[in-house]
């Protein structure tokens, strides 16, 4: 439990917490808008690409920088897909599974994935390396079927072209 | 009609960049639009009888003459740029390829409106687009076409390029303005009808979406004659199974038969069996409506409840497809994506969705196909925002066209489309 609206510098530091360039980042974020909830958002992509995933620590500083409680920074971030609460891999592919993409074949790259990667969705590999997720429409259906590796688009993919994008994706 | 051009420059690689953009006539309308009457610009837009691209295809200046006049009153404009019905990319496309436009699109329609900050709702997973926003933008500002006092007129102007976390949720604009305010992008009660009334922080809003926007840059730099001249342009996504999926600018009204043509025709020759015209909140439709235009007025006129336009993204599907299968997916996405506010949407998709799980798992019953109408039935005007609307017109279509599916499936456990390989 939070106990309110904390001062910078103030509470308790875990050693997995936001750094000053991060929380510097949130308030330049904050300062854009006419009322500081709408930075809520993107302060939680902050702190998820600083740590990878929103640790408790993370969800604490986020709201301590918002001047929100935890629980409802908690539930405004559980409502969203793009946000992880526990870590993920260094690469999150998330393979497009709706209309477009099912119609061009998804489902054997999701398989083909799956069987290369030895882990089922949702599942990280044991290196550490990839997370495979599916995803709703991406809006690249000129590629179908397609992925995404991190924030690249991949597709139309094939088998051989899944391999070769695995092989070429920095460890 | 004339060429196309909105999407004639997406393809230079320059045309992000401010001094590109503008060699190419770019800013022109702004400097148009800046140089008139806010009211006036509302005219011109209302004149070319432009209608929002979002999906709902409400009349943009109509749209913005709802909004307050009085000075004293604080105005936003948002961009709905969080595309993401099913089949739809091409504002995407426009904002990837052709950033600057949209940019002037806000100047023009924010000036228009009174509006001193407009925010860029823009989803998460278009890395590329923000970075090209994100570069537009500055430019901009270094040109003095934003920030204050924009080209010595008086009037000032911020962009401000917010963020989505992905909701499908939030492309309806209340759940939209809801995420935009950093909460669960749930939908708001109406009345008030429009967020022109109350929107963002509570004040009047004017939401509209990117193809919208590019359009009025067009509409102020050339006029509304012209624009009307070139047959009421918009874009259409098409995808699944055609030789050349891609975004293709045609006149509105034009046949879905002439888009897959453009788009190829039918992958490896094969046939047509079935189309979403306005992407998955939409019915389907058969060959028998080839021949339909994709127009505001005339899909809602076919005799298939909930044909649409929508976001005029084709999802055209050839006879191995199975549309047991395809119409599961749909309920599955809207299961998924339903935010649980209101009860038909979220116990009605869930429960089609078990439905939709037993036939195609070789455990579908007789009465099953009464049950699934029933439960659409039960959510057809009772959601309380058009998500769980979506679900019930393809559902319906399906049962119509494609019964002998789901009564194989039943009977025999098993799916008699020649040529389709079940899901893994």
């Amino acid at each position: 439990m939070t106990d309110g609206v904390r001062g910078p510098g103030s509470g308790v530091r875990g050693g997995s917490g936001l750094s000053e360039s991060a929380r510097a980042e949130i308030r330049r974020l904050i300062a854009q808008f006419p009322q500081r909830q709408s930075a809520l958002l993107g302060a939680l992509f902050v702190a998820q690409d600083e740590i990878g995933y929103l640790s408790p620590e993370a969800i604490r500083d986020v709201a301590e920088a918002m001047g929100l409680s935890d629980s409802e920074v908690t539930s405004v971030a559980s409502f969203y897909h793009l946000y992880h609460f526990k870590p993920v891999g260094r690469r999150l592919i998330q393979v497009c599974t709706n209309l477009s993409c099912a119609l061009m074949g998804c489902g054997r790259i999701l398989k083909h994935l799956r069987d290369r990667l030895k882990i089922d969705v949702g599942q990280t590999t044991p290196d550490g390396r990839f997370t495979l997720k599916t995803a709703e429409c991406l809006a690249a259906c000129e590629l179908a079927p397609m992925m995404l590796v991190g924030d690249e688009r991949y597709g139309p993919l094939t088998l051989e072209k899944v391999d070769e994008v695995l092989a070429e994706t920095k460890p | 009609m004339g060429e196309p051009f909105l999407l004639k420059y997406i393809h230079e690689r320059d045309q992000g960049d401010l001094a590109a953009y503008e060699s190419r006539g770019g800013y022109a309308g702004m400097r148009r639009g800046l140089s008139m009457a806010p009211e006036a610009v509302i005219d011109e837009v209302d004149k070319s009888g432009l209608r929002g691209r979002g999906g709902a295809g409400f009349p943009t200046g109509r749209k913005w003459k709802f909004i307050p006049r009085d000075p004293a009153v604080t105005k936003y404009l948002v961009v709905n740029a969080d595309e993401g019905e099913p089949g739809t990319y091409k504002d995407r496309t426009l904002m990837e390829g052709d950033p600057h436009r949209l940019i002037e699109g806000i100047i023009i329609g924010s000036f228009a409106i009174g509006a001193r900050q407009a925010f860029i709702y823009l989803r998460r997973e278009f890395a590329d687009a923000r970075a090209a926003l994100t570069k537009a933008i500055a430019q901009a500002m270094a040109a003095h076409y934003l920030g204050r006092n924009i080209l010595r007129t008086g009037y000032d102007l911020e962009i401000i390029l917010a963020t989505g976390a992905g909701a499908y949720m939030a492309g309806e604009e209340t759940a939209l303005l809801e995420s935009l305010e950093g909460r669960r992008a749930m939908p708001r009660l109406k009345p008030p009808f429009y967020p022109a009334v109350k929107g963002l922080y509570l004040q009047p809003t004017a939401v509209n979406n990117v193809e919208t926007l590019c359009h009025v840059a067009w509409i102020l730099a050339k006029g509304h004659e012209w624009y009307k001249a070139q047959g009421a342009p918009i874009l259409i996504s098409v995808s699944g199974h055609v030789e050349r999926p891609g975004v293709y600018e045609v006149p509105l009204g034009t046949t879905i038969r002439t888009i897959i043509d453009l788009a190829g025709g039918m992958r490896r020759g094969r046939k047509f069996k079935a189309c979403f015209p306005g992407g998955s909140s939409s019915a389907i439709l058969t060959d028998a409506y080839l021949d339909t235009p994709l127009d505001y007025d005339a899909l809602p006129k076919v005799d298939v409840p909930g044909t649409m336009l929508g976001s005029a993204a084709v999802i055209v599907m050839d006879e191995t497809a199975c549309m047991v299968e395809i119409i599961a997916r749909t309920v599955e996405f809207y299961r998924d994506e339903s935010c649980g506010k209101c009860t038909p949407c979220r116990e009605g998709t869930v429960w089609i969705g078990q439905v939709f799980h037993r036939i195609l798992h070789g455990q579908g019953r007789s009465e099953d196909l009464d049950l699934l109408s029933g439960i659409a039935k039960g959510m057809t005007g009772t959601c309380f925002c058009p998500l769980g609307e979506s679900v019930p017109p393809s559902l319906n279509a399906s049962l119509r066209f494609f019964r002998h599916e789901y009564e194989h499936h039943i009977k025999t456990g098993t799916c008699d489309v020649k040529g389709h390989r079940a899901r893994p």
